[in-house]
């Protein structure tokens, strides 16, 4: 109905659409067509179409030519880069569950205390913390593992927030209705919340597996070992090669594998991502 | 042979892949990221082929400052790596960690090692020994800027490409041709403080600062803002005008303006040699960087920069024995010669510079024995021995961003250069106090 | 900070619900936190072998310090810069969207997906269109008579790491206005159009108002975001420079302390970026805790 509105300024509707949207695919198409073509053309001026070295390029990245650069295959990094974000994406949702319903349902002491301490992390960037932060995991021992690159980031204010500010706008009735049926706190979450916080869960799921997906400064201080390198991080290495040329077809083309897995995650869950975040924060 | 070695390696680091022995695991945290990793890893495996005892574990942690900071937060976790590889600019802080570092000439010596200070390159050693002479960490990739010129474009242009400019006149002779045969820009250059500027001042035997450039105190006051140094930058500000020389940013971000072909000369680290050949079509030469005619005691030579590897303390003691044995390996003739003529990093022993000369190398490539040359050209002075000033990233920093100023025509050469020796000193006098 | 009437008994549950969240907060945030904080106190050196307790030196010296008053500036031309550019264009976007229904759903995957892409990533690409002499952008402008060498111009450098910060920011702007644009009732907008008003008249009368709460949510996101997680994007592009033309706070947190190792100092200046941030989330959790009625 809106379309039939603006009428007048349709065509020039699309045409800004059409500009808008050719601009924000711009960088990564770019990158796309400097994936297919070789080094030296990357290096003296990229053509606007995609070139042959496609098949060559992608081959040499999924098969041995990570080894070449001194980076392990690229397969294990996108399979460490997806357990890591999945671990933060699935703990920062259950934790926040969980302590979202203990100050929202609960009356007990320290219960304002409790609230302000999780507010607080809202204003500690990773880099203003890494260094210390760096410490309590060594002595945790936990340097070197898929624990140590998720746990600290799992903590999460804003995920509290939106699950608090949804649980305010439940009903009382509901709880009531459950207590006097008899239901714990814990079946009331379990059988009544997260249900009706499904679209919340899955605008969460999208930020967050993006955010845990797109770190580097932490994974990089925290492994030691090749095997716990994530994908980010081997296009940094690739990206910074000191005293030498970086092989940007290379580095495109693992750009692009990178952007893969987070992209789909947010086309396929757009709808939910726009309704999750919406129906609360207005 | 980079083919039958590579394959070596490459054995070698299957079977050194699966611990299937009791060995000691040496942590080796490095900088070298691309081919330059590779060949790093194959010095590690090709050390571990030699003995059981002993692991080294080649580790990329990023760019030189986040290896730096890595390993110093691993450090204060009490979980450092044997081995740090940082760059020159560093060298300052980590002389000064006294109980953090494990001074490479006291390992070799208490592990019994033979070790032999005199069979290094004294330009090289020099920089990292304390004043009276003992190393105190490992020489390992050590460059100095050269002049990288596009023969191609030479010929294009009509200019002999076996004669590549001498002075600065001539760099602007030939810019100016190069220009007219159609090339966009005549010089660039890397790294802009290190290589215009902390170079330039010691090949022209000016000093950089007192005191020996610092390498005998703390101390010691700039002194980057003489004559020559104003007059040099002068020049690139009024080449910059038409891109006779022309600005291409900090670092190593200048370099597509030489691969692509804008300009055709850039002053770059001996070691981009590697890079160059392998991605550039064109020919390109190899000289010695361009002086002054008219400053007394140009040429004088050149200093160098690159990385040294630090033992760090807080490992287990038995450990540094392998770290000991490492860096005897590296010190083989052999190994250093392999090493340098691979990626174009100084060879740090006599030896490995004559050995590589016997087998011909510098004679089938032209142009790989510049750098060599170079730091050789005179017995250096107190102008050109080195170079030790604390706080010295953020110094580097400082003169970028004040020639940048210069470049943009934000001040003049003579106010930029003298602001960024006034707050430089005061960062020289902030590291005085905290670390006397 | 209010919570349900209707709510269960007991301490011990809610005890356990939160202790997960708070162990982890406390372990890997307050208390690094904490130890940030202290360390702003003190003049240490980079191998923490020894401290000297300097009581608020650090901080006279940081804001007696011109360099950091231009940062300081400069952070918040680059913050407010970043937000405008971006905010405008996901509403013009979010607008446009909304009123077509041909091509709606492409123009609206096309437009989001960016929201995907890291920080360090959006670095490395914008830096491969703008790198003046092989990038797409920037031959663009030089064949136009404008010399692009951001390596050189301050300005340049600028406009660069604004652009490429505010791109990776449209999606989700974009995403909370449409969703806005989709609640405001139809029949108020025909209301308005049978009275006379024109198209821009009803935007602006209409529905601007009612996307205010929207705005200025996404107003704060946006700040907050170019102060503290454009680092990735200033990192891969400009490095800080040329001169300091882009070296914002959270940059300057970065040299300070991990390239210069001065760790007192970079400790004090985290600290005003986390007072700086931390009202900013204040005034925007406040707000949205007032205009939502449960």
């Amino acid at each position: 109905m809106a379309a039939t509105r603006f009428r007048p300024a349709k065509v020039a509707s699309h045409a800004v659409l059409i500009v808008g949207s050719t601009l924000m695919v711009l960088p990564v198409y770019m990158a796309f067509v400097a994936s297919t073509h070789d080094l030296s053309r990357s290096l003296t001026g990229l053509p606007l179409w995609p070139g042959p070295q496609i098949i060559d390029n992608y081959r040499l990245l999924l098969g041995e030519g990570m080894r070449s650069f001194g980076l392990p295959p690229i397969g294990p990094m996108l399979l460490n880069s997806l357990i890591v974000a999945l671990a933060i994406t699935f703990g920062k949702i259950a934790i926040s569950l969980l302590s979202a319903f203990a100050i929202t349902y609960f009356q007990f002491p320290f219960r304002v205390l409790a609230f302000w301490v999780i507010f607080a992390t809202l204003m500690l960037p990773v880099e203003v913390r890494i260094l210390p932060t760096y410490e309590v995991v060594a002595s945790f021992g936990l340097l070197d593992s898929y624990t140590g690159l998720s746990l600290p980031l799992i903590a999460s204010a804003t995920a509290t927030f939106l699950f608090r500010q949804v649980f305010m706008t439940v009903p009382d009735e509901l709880t009531e209705a459950a207590r006097i049926d008899g239901a714990g706190p814990l079946r009331f979450l379990w059988w009544v919340l997260i249900p009706m916080s499904r679209t919340n869960i899955a605008a969460l799921f999208v930020i967050t597996f993006v955010y845990g997906w797109n770190q580097y400064l932490w994974p990089l201080l925290m492994t030691k070992d090749t095997a716990y390198y994530t994908v980010i991080m081997g296009i940094q290495r690739l990206a910074r090669a000191s005293d030498f040329q970086p092989q940007w077809h290379l580095v495109m083309a693992t750009v692009i594998l990178a952007l893969l897995p987070p992209v789909i995650v947010v086309a396929v869950m757009q709808k939910q991502f726009v309704k999750g975040l919406f129906e609360t924060e207005k | 042979m980079r083919k039958t070695l590579g394959g070596v390696g490459l054995v070698a680091s299957m079977l050194m892949g699966a611990p299937a022995w009791a060995q000691t695991d040496i942590q080796f945290w490095h900088a070298m990221a691309g081919e330059m990793g590779q060949r790093v890893e194959k010095l590690a495996n090709d050390f571990n082929a030699t003995q059981k005892e002993f692991r080294i574990v080649p580790v990329y942690k990023g760019t030189y400052p986040e290896v730096m900071t890595g390993g110093i937060a691993a450090f204060r976790a009490k979980q450092p790596p044997h081995i740090l590889q940082i760059f020159e600019v560093g060298t300052a802080t980590m002389m000064a960690a006294k109980g953090a570092v494990y001074p490479v000439y006291e390992l070799m010596k208490e592990h019994g090692v033979p070790f032999e200070p005199k069979s290094y390159l004294p330009a090289v050693s020099g920089y990292f020994s304390d004043v009276k002479g003992n190393m105190l960490s490992f020489p390992f990739n050590s460059s100095t800027p050269i002049l990288y010129y596009n023969r191609d474009l030479f010929k294009k242009a009509g200019l002999d490409p076996n004669t590549p400019p001498k002075t600065f006149a001539d760099v602007e002779t030939y810019a100016k041709k190069l220009q007219a045969a159609g090339v966009p820009c005549g010089l660039t250059t890397e790294w802009p403080s290190f290589m215009q500027f902390e170079n330039f001042s010691a090949y022209h035997n000016q000093p950089i600062a007192t005191k020996a450039n610092g390498l005998d105190g703390l101390d010691a006051e700039l002194k980057l803002n003489g004559p020559a140094q104003v007059k040099h930058l002068q020049n690139l500000v009024d080449w910059q005008k038409t891109k006779i020389f022309d600005y291409g940013g900090r670092g190593d971000s200048s370099k597509t303006k030489f691969f692509s072909g804008e300009c055709a000369m850039t002053v770059s680290s001996a070691a981009a040699r590697l890079g160059i050949v392998t991605n550039m079509k064109a020919d390109v030469g190899m000289a010695l960087l361009p002086y002054y005619a008219d400053v007394k005691g140009a040429p004088q030579n050149s200093i160098i920069g690159g990385a040294s590897l630090w033992v760090m303390r807080g490992q287990k003691p038995a450990d540094y024995k392998g770290v000991a044995q490492f860096f005897a390996y590296l010190s083989k003739p052999e190994v250093q010669a392999w090493w340098h003529q691979e990626t174009g990093y100084l060879p740090i022993t006599t030896a490995a510079y004559e050995l590589s000369r016997q087998q011909g190398f510098y004679d089938k490539n032209p142009g790989t024995d510049v750098a060599v040359k170079e730091i050789n050209l005179n017995p250096p002075t107190d102008n050109s021995k080195g170079l030790r000033l604390g706080n010295f990233v953020q110094i580097r920093a400082i003169v970028e961003e004040e020639v940048e100023n210069a470049l943009q025509g934000k001040k003049t050469p003579q106010q930029a250069l003298d602001s960024a020796v006034s707050r430089g000193n005061e960062l020289l006098r902030q590291f005085q106090k905290s670390n006397s | 900070m209010r919570g349900k009437r209707v709510t269960f008994p007991g301490i011990a549950v809610p005890a356990l619900l939160l202790a997960p969240q708070l162990a982890i907060t406390i372990i890997f945030f307050v208390w690094p936190a904490f130890q940030s904080l202290r360390g702003a106190l003190f003049q240490q050196d980079a191998f923490g072998l020894g401290e000297n307790f300097v009581g608020l030196d650090n901080f006279t010296k940081l804001f007696g310090d011109p360099a950091y008053a231009a940062s300081f500036g400069l952070t918040l031309v680059f913050a407010f810069a970043t937000t405008a550019l971006c905010m405008a264009l996901a509403l013009l976007f979010a607008a446009l969207a909304d009123g077509v229904v041909k091509g709606a759903a492409i123009y609206k995957s096309l437009l989001t997906w960016p929201y995907a892409v890291a920080p360090a990533i959006a670095g490395v690409l914008w830096w491969f269109l703008f790198n003046p002499t092989i990038g797409l952008f920037a031959r663009g402008l030089n064949a136009l008579g404008i010399e692009w060498n951001h390596y050189l111009n301050g300005g340049q450098a600028l406009t660069l790491v604004i652009i490429a910060s505010a791109w990776k920011q449209v999606s989700y702007s974009f995403l909370f206005f449409l969703a806005g644009l989709q609640t405001i009732p139809k029949s108020l907008l025909e209301a308005a159009s049978l009275d006379g008003a024109d198209g821009f008249t009803r935007f602006r009368k209409i529905v601007l108002p009612l996307l205010m709460p929207t705005t200025f949510f996404l107003a704060v996101t946006n700040l907050v975001y170019a102060f503290c997680d454009t680092f990735g994007v200033i990192h891969a592009t400009t490095a800080g420079g040329p001169g300091t033309a882009t070296t914002t706070l959270i940059y300057k947190i970065y040299q300070d302390g991990f390239e210069a190792l001065d760790l007192g100092s970079s400790a004090a200046q985290s600290v005003v970026l986390m007072a700086v941030v931390g009202s900013l989330t204040l005034i925007q959790f406040r707000y949205i805790e007032r205009n939502i009625h449960y």
